[in-house]
């Protein structure tokens, strides 16, 4: 494969992975946290989650902004 | 070709035709899924119920006969099934009972009897509610087991496309970084953004749910396994002897099972000759007391003409697969706000399934008008 002129290099496939790894990490451990106990247990779930929702929304605005 | 785009080429037409197959039952299943995260919020709003007397802490409970015995009375001729301690409101016990011991108990009427005075609130007919109608298209579209195998199947395809989705992600991604949103696009290349960008997000939590939904449809045939496994070598020397002719008490029974297996609670109690019973026994069914061991049930066979503890085992670890698929799958294990993360997390993937759907759309047209694309292997042609 060449190197084609573009505006970003090509990527590795660990820099492609590397932040779904840690959110796919994230996320598991959200879904058996509210299974272990109640309270703090419960509090970690809930943060983890919303991890992903939080970076779509804001991927989305910061894309949106970028263009105005 | 190289090996490498050979490869990516078969993952493509995997995640192609795996989501093809499946997109429209998963659209089905995410639309139903969203209001029975909530199933008992809604049923509160729309349905009015007697409400049980509200009694001081640590008020003694009804005898569970009495509670048997007031359940059925509106129901004579009729037979008790289940015997279910209310999860969400303890003042509450609900009867499950049938025309006959052998009627199929998905038929069953559930008769709501006050669990300390032991007095009939009600009994009110679901099946014409929303909520039950979503629960019947969501688990087997009306259609029985048949219908839960085949939503199952489609459960398994969508596992499939989430696994080639990752796979195909890489070459999509090469030249962009992690969460670009390119709005200044056509809308296909803003549209696969998203796509890959709620696709990737959500990896985890989509084959979670697939997978556990996937296993609960299975749960017919892990009890089918049961019955014919571990529950009827418990009760193996009972084979061949008639069903008693009288029954024990059903108190009883309950407190000869919690003595039996300290530290649990009943959770539910099947009467001699239903689906979760031998025709000798009572099998009072206890569960622990953290979010986890609440869902992990243990049987405790009670003879139900001697009252006498038969035998008391743990499930086997296909009907623990089940329990522990159950809470995953519902979202229903950390209190309301985990609930909404599940509905965000849902109409999440309703946007993934819908961007896909326009995407294998668009590339269809483009396609059929360019006729042989050398590049569709690689699919994120678009991307650049």
């Amino acid at each position: 494969m060449t190197m084609t002129t573009s505006r970003r290099p090509r990527q590795s496939l660990r820099q492609i992975f590397l932040a779904p790894a840690i959110i796919g990490v994230l996320s598991g451990v959200g879904l058996i946290a509210a299974l272990v106990g109640d309270g703090v247990w419960d509090g970690l779930s809930w943060v983890t989650l919303l991890v992903p929702i939080v970076l779509y929304a804001g991927f989305l605005a910061v894309g949106r902004r970028r263009r105005a | 070709m190289t090996a490498g785009t050979k490869s990516l080429r078969r993952w493509s037409w995997v995640h192609k035709w795996s989501s093809i197959v499946c997109t429209v039952f998963m659209l089905m299943l995410c639309i139903t899924g969203l209001p029975l995260i909530f199933h008992d919020e809604i049923d509160d709003l729309l349905h009015e119920s007697v409400k049980a007397a509200d009694v001081p802490a640590g008020t003694p409970m009804a005898d569970l006969d009495r509670i048997v015995a007031s359940g059925l009375a509106p129901f004579p001729g009729q037979v008790p099934h289940f015997l279910i301690w209310d999860r969400d409101d303890p003042n509450a016990m609900l009867l499950s009972i049938g025309k006959t011991i052998d009627a199929n108990p998905v038929d069953n009427r559930i008769v709501r009897v006050d669990a300390h005075t032991g007095s009939y609130l009600d009994s009110p007919d679901v099946t014409g509610r929303f909520t039950y109608i979503m629960l019947k298209l969501h688990t087997d579209m009306f259609a029985g087991l048949p219908g839960k195998l085949f939503l199952g199947l489609m459960g398994i395809l969508f596992c499939t496309a989430i696994i080639s989705g990752i796979v195909v992600y890489a070459p999509s991604m090469r030249k962009l970084k992690f969460g670009s949103y390119r709005s200044d696009r056509p809308r296909i290349v803003r549209w696969l953004d998203v796509h890959n960008l709620a696709g990737i997000l959500l990896v985890v939590w989509t084959l979670v749910v697939g997978f556990t939904g996937v296993i609960n449809t299975w749960a017919d045939l892990v009890l089918k396994m049961w019955q014919y496994g571990q529950l009827a070598e418990m009760t193996m020397q009972y084979r061949d002897r008639p069903p008693p002719a009288h029954l024990t008490s059903v108190q009883n029974a309950s407190d000869v099972a919690s003595r039996a297996v300290p530290g649990m609670t009943p959770s539910f109690i099947a009467f001699p000759g239903t689906i979760f019973s031998s025709k000798s026994h009572y099998t009072v069914f206890l569960r622990g007391n953290t979010p986890v061991t609440s869902r992990l049930l243990k049987p405790a066979l009670i003879d139900a003409e001697t009252g006498k503890l038969t035998d008391t085992r743990d499930m086997p670890w296909y009907v623990t697969a089940l329990f522990l698929s159950q809470p995953l799958h519902f979202g229903d294990y950390g209190g309301m706000p985990l609930k909404i993360i599940w509905a965000v997390l849902d109409v999440l993937t309703i946007v993934v399934l819908w961007t896909g759907l326009y995407l294998w759309l668009r590339r269809r047209k483009t396609s059929s008008a360019v006729a042989p694309a050398t590049t569709r292997a690689a699919q994120p042609a678009v991307t650049t």
